[in-house]
């Protein structure tokens, strides 16, 4: 248990070390960073001075080993644009990423689930067939698609609900929230419906899936043979064995849900840290594109770490391997 | 925190916000990017002086229409050839409730020509600023400046009390290595006080009950609240939902839309800024072209076949929708200097500009690069590809290396560009701003290698003749050259389009820059 | 690229014929509808240089006075623009044509580049495991972590930024295939693994390592091909993700310039005049994407389904 949690570890300390590696050779390979810093009528005496100040003229392993030493704790220097900490500018756009990750995440479980289990078990249904055919199109239409989509029709056509921005938030300890006014649940819902589209499909499929895995078991047949009913077989064995993988899946689909809130934020104008990340790509920001990488590898590392601990205490056979 | 904290901090705000809609009159707009300090003295760039516009006031402004008006000066008048002197208005307090004096005009003079400023390009020629008395100030120019009350409008002065108490002598520098207190924090003798400040997010400014004008304010705003919205399309169905009264930048094409709105309207004016393309003349051989051992540029026959290639009236039409006129010289009518006569263009004709390359020795074209901002003009990277589809025509294969302006801009400062596109305003509304970065040999923006004696003698010269008539006769010479030389392809004047409520009356202005003291809303 | 497979592996298709696949496909109304789309797509994106009225690649043949003009059938069209123009003039008809074949070269080019890489790397780590086979799977375990469209957006960014400026635009195509490609493989090499070390336990593996066959000679004649059943449902899911991980680099402006567009370019060009009543620029390209992802999800989907008869 012990050597295989090790290992995990260390494997998710290789994964930091070379994303630390890329975001770092970032500041070396996207332009000059001098270039973005200094004012349209910068002398050469400025840029060298600045060149100086920020160390640029040092090896590159003295670099680096600058960086590392930065980022571990925390250190992320001044975004070139804004000139605030980056580290500080990261920390204010959190709670609006997570708080769209979660509500698109509740979307897609709240949908995901019930479709999943009904089309698991009325397989041959038309119903199940429609769905199934329909869900496709979530996996095959483009989160932008989407997102421009619903802006038309429900902001500018239905004027309905705002087409952008984070209004309505409440501070609370420090964590700006939206999920307590009207206001807030108004502007979240049409990017956190965009963003759980793609997750309710793979969700569905998925639960449907390990539902037909299951009720080809012997223990599901067993139960049938008993004469027990059929909603009591459904609901009570079937589903409940589905969940354990349906969870861990879900857990890893965490990462994908911030990945494409990438998308979902620039069209909606959502202000969290993949806006942040689109707008530092646009005016080569160096420092605020390294750290959102840190920060995402951090948390994607951080889930699998969880995920495959979690497995390892639920599957006991990985247990009697030891590991792979 | 208990749940029941919770939902009663919930309840309390909304029926805040409720509250608050009824009695405030509240300003939302939005525009493509925010600015990108508070810092008055921080970042020379449009969005940013316009947001420090609303906080600080300069001692010179300008009105609706470009001319000059008193701000925190009353009045001003030359020193004869030694500087200006400028009498300064009296019982203007600070947000922070400190007096406005000579010695916080001093310091601004001086922080403005700091180091790590971006302003002191237009505080260069003060030499000396010498306080005669509280309300007076005299600003020591080193050898005669004509224009420069035109070239302190954004000199946006600072208390000198509230700098040096919280540590912000000088602008943010990045040696500094941390954020200083007048990036997010301000405190300035304008009609609005910054209230919170979320750089990229919102920024609230509310009004200032003790600002000087406030007796017979032209605005009735109490609130001002600012969301960028990069996404063009984002911003506009933002103002058609209505969740905004104004929009700075709505994309051209959009205007007619939010036009036919019942409750929208658009106002559109000339502005100070004209696009126009950059050749590089200079170098022995272009970089990107497939002619080696000479540079086409330096033949004035491909440099006209280019301009008569270029057909800036569909342009016009298709690409702008109308929105922008058809320029012949790289500068803007306001500008002093700029004439009508020199303006006319020579006419678009592509067999013609065929001949001319044939004569130059290029029957069948050539190759080269088109660098091309894609996040800096009205529709800049529609421009440029409309522009390779016109070069094809005369034989010429262009490739577009269309790109943020962020990296843009380098290339053409680093002198690495063969083709490149520019807009140049012109803040102090005279013809030597143009001269001084564009036309000079040692222009810091002269991306084309052009280097003529004559204009050289002329520029210098003009910066400084006190003789009004002299000093636009040399200007019309210079001029002339240029134009004769084609030094630049003009190509259009750009045109600003507003969107706004019709609630809202704002006064649109030539250099794109909101002044929400002249705002009402109903 | 179907055609090159055909006669590199020799035998793949009369295995998938030997059993029921033809059976089901000609029984599934809607993996044969999919089927018709998907090759109509195919055959009009790359046949776009002979049935497209126009070049749109060709700046000569442009003319921006024929800019913005609707769809034929609306009050203003014309008859020579089918479906409009777009912004500069091009015929948008034949924009979609050309940029639908950049759309597919670029997810056929990506997907074969992830297959070819992950196949060649899992069948060697399941045939010859050691600590090969662990190097090649914990990389593997690595990329999985990040989602496939950051690890693409961020090789693509670096393999820019890496690239001189004069070449970006020139060179965009083959970045964003090799972006999708490399964040691709991960799947394709967990999949070969497993269907290798299934095989290799089978006796005829096991005779032919016995009598000396070589290593390479077993692995591309028999394992390969058993392995190709479950990769090739992976490709054909991972040829719609492909295509749209292209339209959203393209979408986000860091994919292919809009000289040279393809369908992500051209919603993103479109999309800047939706409100201005131009709908047909990014509505008819939209349309284009959205169906032909989804016949291709349609395909996989079907496929997965008869190739695991345990779901059926």
């Amino acid at each position: 248990m012990i050597t295989y949690i090790a290992r995990r570890m260390l494997q998710a300390l290789v994964v930091m070390a070379a994303v630390s590696f890329i975001s770092f050779s970032l500041f070396n390979y996207v332009g000059d960073p001098v270039d973005n810093m200094v004012g349209q009528e910068a002398t050469l005496e400025d840029r060298q001075r600045i060149r100086e100040v920020l160390g640029l003229e040092d090896p590159f392993f003295v670099q680096y080993a600058r960086f590392m030493q930065n980022a571990l704790q925390g250190e992320f220097g001044l975004s070139y644009r804004t000139k605030r900490s980056v580290t500080e500018m990261i920390a204010e756009r959190i709670p609006a990423t997570l708080e769209l990750v979660f509500v698109s995440a509740l979307i897609a479980l709240g949908l995901g689930i019930p479709l999943g289990v009904f089309t698991g078990i009325n397989r041959t249904s038309w119903i199940s067939k429609a769905v199934l055919t329909v869900s496709l199109v979530g996996v095959s239409l483009p989160t932008f698609i989407i997102g421009i989509s619903l802006i038309y029709i429900f902001a500018v056509n239905m004027g309905v609900l705002p087409s952008s921005g984070r209004a309505g938030t409440v501070e609370l300890g420090g964590w700006k929230t939206s999920l307590l006014t009207v206001d807030g649940w108004r502007s979240i819902l049409l990017p956190a419906l965009t963003l759980s589209l793609f997750q309710v499909t793979m969700i569905l499929r998925l639960v449907r899936a390990e539902m037909l895995e299951i009720m080809r078991t012997d223990f599901i047949k067993f139960a049938r043979a008993r004469g027990l009913p059929e909603n009591r077989i459904n609901y009570n064995h079937a589903l409940k064995n589905t969940l354990v993988p349906v969870i861990t899946i879900i857990g890893l689909n965490i990462g994908g849900l911030i990945a494409f809130s990438l998308i979902t934020e620039t069209v909606f104008q959502w202000p969290g840290t993949g806006l942040m990340f689109i707008q530092a790509v646009d005016f080569v920001d160096v420092p605020i594109m390294a750290a959102y990488l840190c920060f995402v590898a951090l948390i994607f590392v951080t889930i699998n770490l969880v995920v495959d601990i979690l497995y390892f205490v639920i599957d006991p056979r990985l247990r009697a391997e030891g590991g792979h | 925190m208990s749940i029941r904290t919770i939902a009663i901090a919930a309840m309390m705000s909304t029926t805040m916000l409720v509250g608050a809609a009824h009695a405030e009159k509240v300003l939302r707009w939005t525009s493509q990017g925010d600015a990108l300090t508070l810092d008055p003295m921080g970042q020379n760039e449009g969005p940013t002086n316009s947001m420090s516009g609303q906080i600080y006031e300069p001692l010179v402004t300008r009105d609706s229409d470009m001319v000059l008006e008193p701000s925190l000066a009353e009045s001003w008048k030359p020193l004869g050839t030694d500087g200006w002197e400028f009498k300064l208005r009296k019982g203007v307090k600070f947000h922070d409730g400190a007096d406005f004096t000579a010695e916080d005009v001093a310091f601004s003079v001086a922080r403005a020509q700091a180091k790590s400023s971006d302003f002191k390009e237009q505080v260069k020629s003060i030499k000396e600023v010498k306080i005669v008395d509280d309300h007076t100030v005299q600003f020591m120019t080193d050898g005669p400046n004509p224009i420069l009350p035109n070239e302190i409008t954004n000199l946006f002065i600072m208390d000198k009390g509230w700098a040096e108490k919280n540590n912000v002598l000088e602008p943010q520098d990045f040696a500094a290595g941390e954020e200083t207190f007048a990036v997010r924090n301000a405190n300035g003798t304008g009609p609005f006080i910054v209230d919170q400040r979320l750089p990229d997010e919102l920024t609230v400014l509310v009004k200032n009950p003790n600002w000087w004008g406030a007796a017979n304010a032209e605005h009735n705003i109490d609130k001002i609240e600012y969301r960028p919205i990069k996404n063009a399309a984002t911003r506009v169905a933002a103002l058609l939902s209505g969740e905004v009264d104004f929009v700075l930048d709505p994309p051209l094409q959009d205007l007619k839309r939010i036009d036919s709105s019942a409750e929208l309207k658009t106002a559109t004016v000339n502005q100070i800024r004209t696009i126009f393309f950059g050749m590089d003349q200079g170098v022995a051989e272009l970089r990107s072209s497939d002619v080696k051992g000479k540079n086409p540029f330096q033949d004035k026959r491909v440099r006209q076949a280019f301009y008569q290639a270029l057909d800036v009236d569909a342009i016009q039409r298709v690409v702008m929708e109308g929105l922008s006129f058809p320029a012949g010289i790289i500068t803007s009518p306001g500008v002093h200097g700029f004439t009508k006569e020199l303006d006319k263009r020579r006419p678009f004709d592509p067999a013609a500009a065929k001949g001319l390359l044939a004569d130059a020795g290029y029957p069948n074209g050539f190759t080269i690069q088109l660098d091309c901002p894609n996040n800096r003009y009205n529709n800049d990277e529609k421009i440029c590809q409309a522009a390779v589809a016109m070069l094809a025509k005369i034989g010429v294969t262009v490739k577009l290396d269309a790109i943020p302006k962020s990296q843009h801009f380098p290339k053409i400062k680093n002198r690495v560009s063969d083709f490149y596109m520019l807009g140049w305003g012109v803040p102090t509304l005279d013809s030597h701003y143009v001269f001084s970065y564009l036309l000079h040999s040692k222009g810091s923006w002269n991306g084309t290698g052009f280097a003529n004696a004559r204009v050289d003698e002329l520029t210098d010269a003009f910066a400084v003749e006190t003789d009004l008539a002299k000093r636009d006769e040399m200007i019309a010479e210079a001029w002339k050259i240029v134009k004769d030389e084609i030094v630049y392809l003009p190509i259009h004047h750009q045109v600003i389009g507003w969107g706004m409520s019709t609630k809202l009356d704002l006064p649109i202005r030539p250099n794109d820059s909101p002044q929400f003291r002249r705002a009402k809303l109903q | 690229m179907a055609v090159q497979q055909d006669e590199k592996k020799p035998g793949l298709w009369a295995r998938l014929n030997d059993n029921d696949i033809a059976y089901s496909f000609f029984h599934s109304p809607i993996a044969m509808a999919a089927a018709f789309v998907t090759a109509l797509i195919v055959l009009s994106s790359f046949g776009a240089p002979l049935i497209a009225p126009f070049d749109p690649f060709d700046p000569a043949q442009i003319s921006l006075w024929d800019g913005k003009k609707p769809p034929a059938w609306e009050v203003g069209g014309d008859p020579a623009y089918l479906l409009g123009t777009d912004n500069q003039g091009r015929d948008m008809l034949s924009t979609i044509l050309y940029g639908g074949r950049i759309s597919l070269l670029v997810g056929f080019a990506a997907v074969f580049l992830g297959m070819f890489l992950g196949v060649a790397l899992g069948v060697i780590s399941g045939y010859v495991g050691g600590w090969f086979e662990t190097v090649i799977m914990r990389l593997a375990d690595i990329q999985l972590t990040i989602p496939g469209i950051l690890t693409a957006i961020l090789i693509n960014g670096i393999l820019r930024s890496v690239l001189p400026p004069d070449l970006r635009d020139e060179m965009a195509i083959y970045v964003v295939i090799l972006a999708i490609g490399l964040s691709d493989w991960p799947q394709f090499a967990r999949v070969a693994r497993g269907a290798t070390l299934v095989e290799a336990k089978k006796e005829y593996i096991q005779a032919a390592r016995v009598i000396g066959l070589r290593p390479a000679l077993v692995m591309a004649r028999h394992i390969v091909p058993n392995v190709m059943r479950p990769v090739l449902v992976l490709a054909t899911i991972g040829l719609a993700l492909a295509i749209i991980s292209e339209a959203t680099l393209s979408f986000l402006g860091q994919g292919v310039p809009p000289t040279t567009p393809s369908l992500g370019t051209l919603i993103r060009v479109g999309n800047e005049y939706l409100f201005s009543g131009l709908w047909w620029i990014t509505f008819f390209p939209a349309i284009a994407l959205v169906v032909l992802v989804l016949a291709v999800n349609l395909l996989g989907d079907w496929l997965r389904d008869t190739l695991n008869p345990k779901l059926r």
